[in-house]
């Protein structure tokens, strides 16, 4: 393995990623939206009604959380803080799901089968590289929009949620550090199993359109996998050791996920040509 | 060990670049001294799925050499191309690309090829120059590439437009950029699949001329085209391929020698039937009859006066008398009329005998 010449794959298709306004332009608005402009809006204006009836009845609806979620919720805050607090640490916890896994499927449905569309997959099967570096370079190119989007949106929520909870809630409590294991630890994993998954598909259908409508089928059930988990993960609070079995395993299964994803890549399938399974 | 490594210091190893078999050495051009192979292709079969697309095909490419694959749309020639640089693994059959298997040692087989495929296969979206660093970090050229991509883009006329991006490129503008990148990293062997495919005429040119050129710095040529007039003046060798199969190879006037040995004259007259009076006259090797023109074939074009007088004097009145140097569309088309008719040989350029 040529480290190397698979960073080369890997910065070339940023670079060429870069140069796609038509692409990068919508999954930015698609981060703004989950990460800053609902959370934003939501907690505004939970905030600024106060306490009203509705706010209170959402309010003993917290009740229904584990306990140790309770436990963490700031207990002589009022009901529309309290209500906040839950929605900004438990109930959002799905835009750090939802946004890195669009983007990355659809890069990464893209990224074989658009070398076979232009025909620049003719180039890569005659070039040196290996396949398994071509795969990677690719697979590391799908991951970084994604997981980067994720970074940077992660620090507007925190910042937001801060500035508009904080105050109420007893200064600046975000990101939990369950928030912290989401992200560092329980997406990356989910974000390997979905591109290695995105990748094969990617390999072997005939278009783009058709790798994005596979992908789609893929990437929905991991979704709502991924969420749940992540969700408990939050729930669970202090249970963070489950938290971390939990990557474990996601872990594994997307390193299994990704070795046999090297093999389903071969140079006559960057060629496009047929029965070369 | 690589296979560099082998072939260095391993002289009578299975890797080292083998020394041409008795036999098995293509003729080499301009009467020179046999060349080395630099690609063997022997009896290679390759299927996609149902749909044979080389079936026993034996090609064999001497070094510094211009060898032109011919042949229609589908007759296995980018194919051929993939095999060479291990792109594609053969069903069956032995390759050896600079005396190594392209399957085993790709990487090291490929590191030696510039390849420059039908459609350019170029980044739209990068700058020429991103097209070509790509190309030079993937082939190791390391310190040295910002020079060589200059080079590169000089010889091909593209220095300027390196900064733009390349899907604002023209079609002569995009082969000249892959031509740039195909000889970057200063390949041994290119490997040319109709890379004049969608250029005017003038590009076509210039291309063309560019590929001469490089055989004058003893690279090695592999030229796929389906167009009988690029490959004319061009090849050193021909290998001429149809549904998969090799047809013949050799070099233009071997082949035309064999399909036509003996001097050919056009010739037409007012009663055609009359012209079957040729028929036994001395130095007649063959007459070809066909409407609109017959071809005689005679062992000296300085009998032609004497058959001609013979001709007049038998009152046969002739409407044409043309000496004919068989083009290699004629060429072409004689080896694939055999094909198809392979014992319907009486004419000119249908000799069943001189088939490979």
């Amino acid at each position: 393995m040529n480290y190397s010449r698979m960073m080369t794959v890997m910065r070339t298709d940023l670079k060429h990623l870069a140069q796609s306004k038509d692409f990068w332009v919508p999954m930015m608005l698609l981060g703004g939206i989950f990460f800053v402009v609902i959370p934003t809006i939501l907690l505004s204006i939970i905030n600024s009604i106060g306490n009203v009836g509705a706010v209170q009845q959402v309010s003993q609806a917290l009740q229904l959380l584990p306990e140790a979620a309770q436990a963490a919720v700031p207990q002589g805050a009022d009901a529309g803080t309290k209500v906040s607090y839950v929605l900004a640490v438990y109930l959002l916890a799905p835009i750090a799901v939802i946004v890195p896994l669009t983007i990355s499927t659809a890069v990464g449905s893209s990224s074989i089968v658009g070398e076979r569309e232009r025909g620049t997959g003719e180039f890569l099967a005659h070039s040196p590289a290996t396949v398994k570096e071509i795969y990677l370079g690719k697979l590391i190119a799908s991951l970084i929009p994604g997981y980067l989007t994720t970074v940077v949106g992660f620090g507007l929520y925190s910042l937001m949620v801060n500035l508009i909870v904080g105050p109420d809630a007893g200064g600046w409590f975000f990101p939990t550090p369950s928030w912290w294991l989401l992200i560092l630890w329980v997406l990356p994993p989910f974000l390997l199993i979905a591109l290695s998954l995105v990748l094969r598909l990617s390999a072997r259908v005939k278009s783009t359109a058709a790798a994005q409508q596979a992908a789609g089928l893929i990437t929905f059930p991991l979704i709502l996998i991924a969420y749940g988990q992540s969700t408990g993960a939050l729930f669970g609070g202090a249970a963070v050791g489950v938290s971390i079995v939990m990557g474990a395993v996601a872990w594994a299964i997307g390193f299994a996920l990704l070795f046999s994803g090297m093999r389903s890549l071969t140079r006559a399938r960057l060629l496009g040509v047929a029965n070369e399974a | 060990m690589t296979p560099s490594d082998t072939a260095t210091t391993a002289p009578n190893s299975p890797l080292t670049p083998p020394t041409p078999a008795p036999g098995s050495d293509p003729r080499p051009a301009h009467g020179q001294t046999p060349a080395r192979l630099v690609v063997e292709i022997r009896d290679v079969s390759k299927s996609f799925g149902r749909v044979p697309a080389l079936s026993n095909v034996t090609i064999l490419v001497p070094e510094s050499r211009i060898t032109v694959l011919l042949g229609p749309n589908g007759a296995g020639k980018t194919t051929a191309i993939r095999i060479i640089t291990g792109a594609l693994t053969p069903d069956r059959g032995t390759v050896r690309t600079f005396g190594f298997d392209p399957d085993r040692f790709g990487e090291d087989v490929r590191r030696r090829c510039g390849v420059v495929s039908a459609k350019p296969a170029l980044y739209d979206r990068l700058s020429g120059w991103d097209n070509l660093s790509y190309s030079a970090e993937l082939y190791g050229l390391g310190r040295n590439a910002t020079k060589q991509i200059r080079e590169a883009a000089g010889r091909f006329g593209i220095v300027d437009a390196l900064d733009q991006q390349v899907g604002g490129y023209s079609t002569g503008m995009k082969t000249r950029l892959a031509l740039s990148r195909a000889v970057l990293h200063n390949p041994d062997l290119l490997l040319f699949d109709e890379p004049t495919s969608g250029l005017d005429p003038e590009s076509s040119h210039a291309v063309l001329d560019l590929i001469r050129d490089m055989t004058g710095e003893a690279r090695t040529v592999v030229m796929c085209t389906h167009l009988l007039v690029e490959a004319e003046g061009l090849a050193d060798q021909i290998v001429v391929l149809e549904n998969g199969t090799d047809l013949i190879h050799g070099t233009q006037a071997e082949l035309t020698r064999r399909y036509w040995p003996g001097d050919v004259v056009r010739l037409d007259a007012e009663d055609p039937d009359q012209l079957d009076l040729l028929w036994g006259m001395e130095g007649v090797l063959g007459l070809d009859r066909r409407e609109g023109v017959s071809e005689l074939q005679v062992d000296d074009v300085r009998r032609v006066p004497e058959l001609v007088a013979a001709l007049v004097a038998a009152g046969v009145r002739l409407t044409r008398v043309d000496p004919f140097n068989p083009s290699l569309e004629d060429l072409y088309f004689a080896i694939r009329r055999e094909r198809r008719a392979p014992d319907a040989g009486q004419g000119l350029g249908v000799f069943p005998e001189v088939t490979r």
